[in-house]
């Protein structure tokens, strides 16, 4: 089947839904790939590299809709991009059904099949094709590179010839996907970093990236919705936390929000008094800017400035990193063609059973199949049942029963043997039992590193036992005779071998 | 003819050189003086016995001396190192199977007559030192098989196997009474025939009862074996040098199966018995099927990644000697090295098939010796390293040994491979270890799966570099 990438018609979108690695990738799953002339030029990737990586070019999108059997697309297409598709086409992009229910009625009329990137279930299997976590981590990092374009000063605090300069204090509110990759990128800058969550279990995250995770005193409410994304709080608790915002606004210089309900708008956090009460010359991120914002103030896909604090509303963020978005986009949608191309033979197999598919698709044969059945599995733990407090590890006692019976068998073993044995074999067993002690203080010393050298020593120092065949060679019976020899034979072979590879390998530990 | 004195005096000094020999292997500085000693202990010993005792038939002595000496030279040299644990197991045997020709020859050997007591201890020791020197010969005859893959690693499970064990052992106590009755008559050569026959069968049965990764145990306890029969034929001979050879070389086997043991949280007599987890079976069930989502990782990214450390462990399994790929492994370390990237080896106690397997497999490919360390050297420093590779190992960095109370391996000390940043762990398939246990490494979010065989990933790896 041939799949075509058309480039993108959404003003300033400089992704691409393929790169010249994954063009190959995907050239050996036994699809052709066709991308248009200079769909990849804004994110870096010119006609020539896809050319390399074995794909054809075609120079307009006309082109592309007309011959592919699949078009990846990275934006939901526009009216006239969707009027385009054939029912025999397969499509696969962002399509944001909710938000877009003419669009996904324009799809069904068409009778194509299309699957959306941001449907694909959260459970774990489908984690490498997980774009919206691929998007958020780039939106995370650059919102943090976009705060410190805006920011006058710097994020690690110096001690200078100057003067002494304070690190910055960055605040991070939702610790999801994208806040921990703010959190990550303000961390590695320097910055002191804070972050708040209304889904206790992502603490640990936090301080895992070695930042501050700000509690609220507020009974268990657990923000935790369905598919580990959060879920809309109860009044009381959203109070607490605009006192706790409001507090922190007046400490902190950078604020990064990241707070998104599925299918809601955008929570408001950040009041305009709130924004007054910040330093000048603060910045406020605001990754939900295309949602209606976290914060009040916010205007989408702008840059503003309120009460001297810079509001950066960009909605586009993932595209200002076009080449590292489009890479970790065209791996997502790889992961998914791979696990659709069962056979690797160029041919898609859109299989309903697959919980991942089946989420994914949003219509097919004329019919709407979104919204999903409820996915199984979440992400996020279910509810872990409260963690069976670990047992007690018990001091295994070493029973002092157990050694006390040996040794009063064994005393008791000895004294009998002693009583009937003759004088002669009790010299030989004191030698014997002495042996075995100095045996044992000396090995305990030995390293573990050459406990092999040490078998094949000891191996060697075994066949002592050849004394006992010289002393019985010299036998007059025959049988006896061709008996030690053999046994001098094979504790030759013993002896001369053990020594010889344990000088072997003793020679080939070097410092 | 050397006056009995001076052979006295000899077995003397053979018997300190031994234990300075044993003594000198504690540190790799000393290891190969205390070769020399052996070899030294050795030679004086045979000298003595051949100027001092020996009476006739030099020539067939010294040929096959002779003989014996340069197939043992031959083998020693030929051997590679990834089959040592067969070149030990294979020489074991050998041990075995001289004291049991010393035993019977003993027996047959009525120049010096014992009586009474005497004669019943005399009896006794041949008895045992035949039945250990058997047990010896076939255990280590099966354990060679077992590692050179001419039999089957998996543990054979008879039904009734402890039964009868404890029926091989009566028997054999039973024919140990016969026997002691009937040579008082001049008579007994049936009982010790039987005897042996069924400590060659209790031998056998013993080794194919145990399976692939109890192996370690199973060499260093044949290595306590072939001891313990030396010693017996000490005894039998009244001879002082082999009673205190023996002794040394029974307890160094022995603390090294105990030492083999407690690395993988077992008791002795538990390996011993054969089988594994005949008891943890329902833990195992709890913990199987899918849990959660692996990730490969392509040999590029690895070295992209390894590039990039600042610490790397490397913990090698017994995969890595099946591979062979301990050269592509020092030259990997090689070129990390020369990036400034600190690269450590973890050895696990029971990694591989032979107490101290990895270490000569590793110094083999010449890595320092001071760049390996022991489990218990480098667990704690696994938050701090970036990059843990693990070659064909996986009981041994189980995660379930820890968290899972129930698991078979529950208890047993694991490399803490998981507590680092990313772990890389190359691997055939997704099959489980040896102890059937699924891994619950392989699923963590910081594990990478390198599929594949070793020594082909390594060298794209090193390649990639």
């Amino acid at each position: 089947m041939r799949i075509g990438v058309p480039g993108e018609t959404y003003p300033g979108e400089q992704r691409v839904a393929t790169t010249p690695e994954v063009a190959a990738q995907l050239i050996k799953l036994g699809f052709d790939v066709s991308v248009q002339s200079g769909a990849g030029a804004a994110a870096s990737y010119s006609d020539e590299a896809f050319r390399e990586a074995g794909a054809e070019i075609v120079p307009n999108a006309d082109a592309i809709w007309s011959a592919a059997d699949i078009v990846l697309k990275v934006r939901a297409p526009d009216p006239e991009e969707a009027s385009r598709l054939r029912s025999d086409q397969t499509l696969v992009s962002f399509l944001w059904p909710a938000q877009n229910p003419e669009l996904l009625e324009t799809l069904t009329k068409s009778g194509a099949t299309a699957l959306a990137m941001d449907s694909v279930p959260r459970i774990s299997r489908a984690q490498k094709m997980d774009a919206l976590s691929s998007m958020a981590n780039i939106g995370g990092y650059r919102a943090v590179v976009e705060a410190a374009q805006h920011f006058g000063r710097f994020f690690t605090g110096q001690i200078t010839a100057a003067g002494k300069i304070p690190p910055a204090k960055v605040l991070v509110i939702g610790a999801g996907v994208a806040g921990l990759a703010a959190i990550g990128a303000a961390k590695s800058m320097g910055a002191i970093v804070r972050s708040f969550d209304t889904r206790p279990e992502v603490k640990e995250q936090v301080e895992s990236m070695d930042a501050e995770f700000l509690m609220l005193d507020f009974d268990d409410e657990d923000g935790a919705g369905e598919g580990g994304y959060a879920k809309v709080m109860s009044e009381e608790f959203i109070k607490a936390e605009m006192a706790l915002f409001a507090e922190q606004a007046k400490d902190v210089d950078i604020i990064v929000t990241t707070a998104l309900i599925p299918g809601k708008p955008a929570p408001r956090l950040i009041t305009a008094a709130m924004v007054e009460s910040m330093k000048d010359g603060s910045v406020v991120v605001d990754l939900a800017a295309e949602q209606g914002g976290n914060c009040e103030l916010t205007v989408p896909g702008e840059v503003v400035e309120r009460h001297g604090v810079t509001i950066i509303g960009y909605t586009d963020l993932p595209s200002r990193l076009a080449a590292q978005s489009s890479q970790l986009y065209a791996t997502n949608l790889r992961h998914l063609l791979t696990d659709m191309t069962p056979e690797k033979d160029g041919r898609i197999v859109v299989d309903m059973e697959d919980e991942v598919i089946r989420g994914a698709t949003v219509c097919k044969d004329g019919e709407t199949t979104w919204p999903p059945p409820a996915p199984k599995l979440s992400a996020a733990p279910q509810q872990a049942a409260p963690e069976p407090a670990p047992a007690p590890a018990e001091p295994e006692k070493p029973s002092l029963m157990g050694p006390l019976i040996a040794a009063t068998l064994g005393g008791l073993a000895l004294l009998g043997l002693g009583a009937v044995a003759p004088e002669s074999f009790m010299n030989h067993f004191t030698v014997f039992v002495l042996a075995c002690f100095v045996g044992y203080m000396v090995i305990w010393n030995v390293t573990p590193a050459l406990h092999t050298p040490l078998m094949s020593v000891t191996n060697a120092i075994s066949s002592i036992i050849v004394i006992g065949a010289l002393l019985q060679i010299s036998s007059a019976n025959n049988l006896i005779m061709w008996i030690a020899t053999f046994t001098i034979l094979i504790t030759a072979v013993n002896i001369a071998g053990g020594f010889a590879v344990t000088r072997r390998m003793l020679e080939m530990f070097r410092k | 003819m050397l006056s009995p004195g001076i052979v006295t005096v000899s077995y003397i000094a053979a018997t300190i050189l031994f234990i300075l020999a044993l003594g000198g292997l504690s540190h790799q500085e000393t290891a190969r003086r205390g070769n020399w000693y052996g070899i030294t202990g050795m030679a004086i010993a045979l000298l003595a016995t051949v100027f001092g005792k020996v009476t006739d038939n030099y020539a067939l002595l010294v040929g096959a001396l002779v003989i014996g000496g340069s197939i043992g030279l031959f083998l020693a040299r030929r051997v590679q190192m990834t089959q040592m644990p067969e070149l030990v197991a294979i020489l074991h045997s050998l041990v075995g199977l001289a004291a049991v020709a010393v035993g019977f020859a003993t027996f047959m050997d009525h120049t010096i007559e014992y009586f009474g007591v005497e004669k019943t201890i005399h009896d006794i020791e041949i008895y045992v030192g035949i039945l250990i020197g058997a047990v010896t010969f076939s255990g280590s005859v099966i354990a060679f098989g077992k590692l050179s893959g001419r039999i089957g690693g998996k543990p054979l499970l008879l039904p009734a196997r402890h039964w009868l064990n404890l029926g091989l052992l009566l028997a054999a106590i039973w024919f140990g009474r016969e026997f002691v009755l009937q040579s008082a008559d001049g008579t007994g050569m049936t009982p010790l025939i039987v005897m042996t026959i069924i400590a060659l069968l209790f031998g056998i049965h013993m080794v194919m009862a145990i399976g692939g990764a109890d192996m370690p145990v199973v060499v260093s306890m044949l290595n306590s074996y072939s001891g313990w029969a030396a010693s017996a034929t000490g005894f039998m001979l009244s001879n002082d040098l082999l009673i205190v050879t023996g002794a040394l070389v029974g307890s160094s086997g022995a603390i090294l199966s105990y030492i083999m043991c407690r690395a993988m949280n077992r008791k002795f007599l538990n390996v011993i018995a054969g089988g594994f987890g005949t008891g943890g079976g329902t833990g195992a069930a709890a913990s199987d099927g899918e849990q959660g989502e692996i990730v490969a990782i392509e040999a590029a990214e690895t070295a992209a990644l390894l590039a990039n450390a600042k610490e790397v462990m490397i913990v090698p399994g017994y995969g890595m000697a099946v591979a062979q790929a301990q050269h592509t492994v020092y030259e990997i370390t090689k070129a990390l090295r020369a990036k400034n990237v600190n690269v450590r080896f973890g050895i696990h106690p029971v990694a591989g098939r032979m107490p101290g397997h990895m270490n000569v497999l590793l110094a083999e490919a010449k890595v320092p010796y001071d760049i390996v360390f022991e489990m218990d050297e480098v667990n704690e420093d696994f938050p701090d390293i970036d990059i843990s590779v693990v070659i064909g190992a996986n009981d041994i960095v189980n995660p379930s040994a820890q968290e899972v109370p129930d698991s078979p391996i529950a208890g047993m000390p694991v490399l803490e491979v998981w507590k680092g940043n990313t772990t890389i762990v190359l691997k055939r398939s997704m099959a489980t270890g040896y102890a059937g246990v699924q891994n619950p490494l392989f699923f963590k979010e910081n594990t990478r799966m390198l599929f594949g065989d070793a020594k082909d990933s390594l060298d794209a790896v090193l390649k990639a570099l």
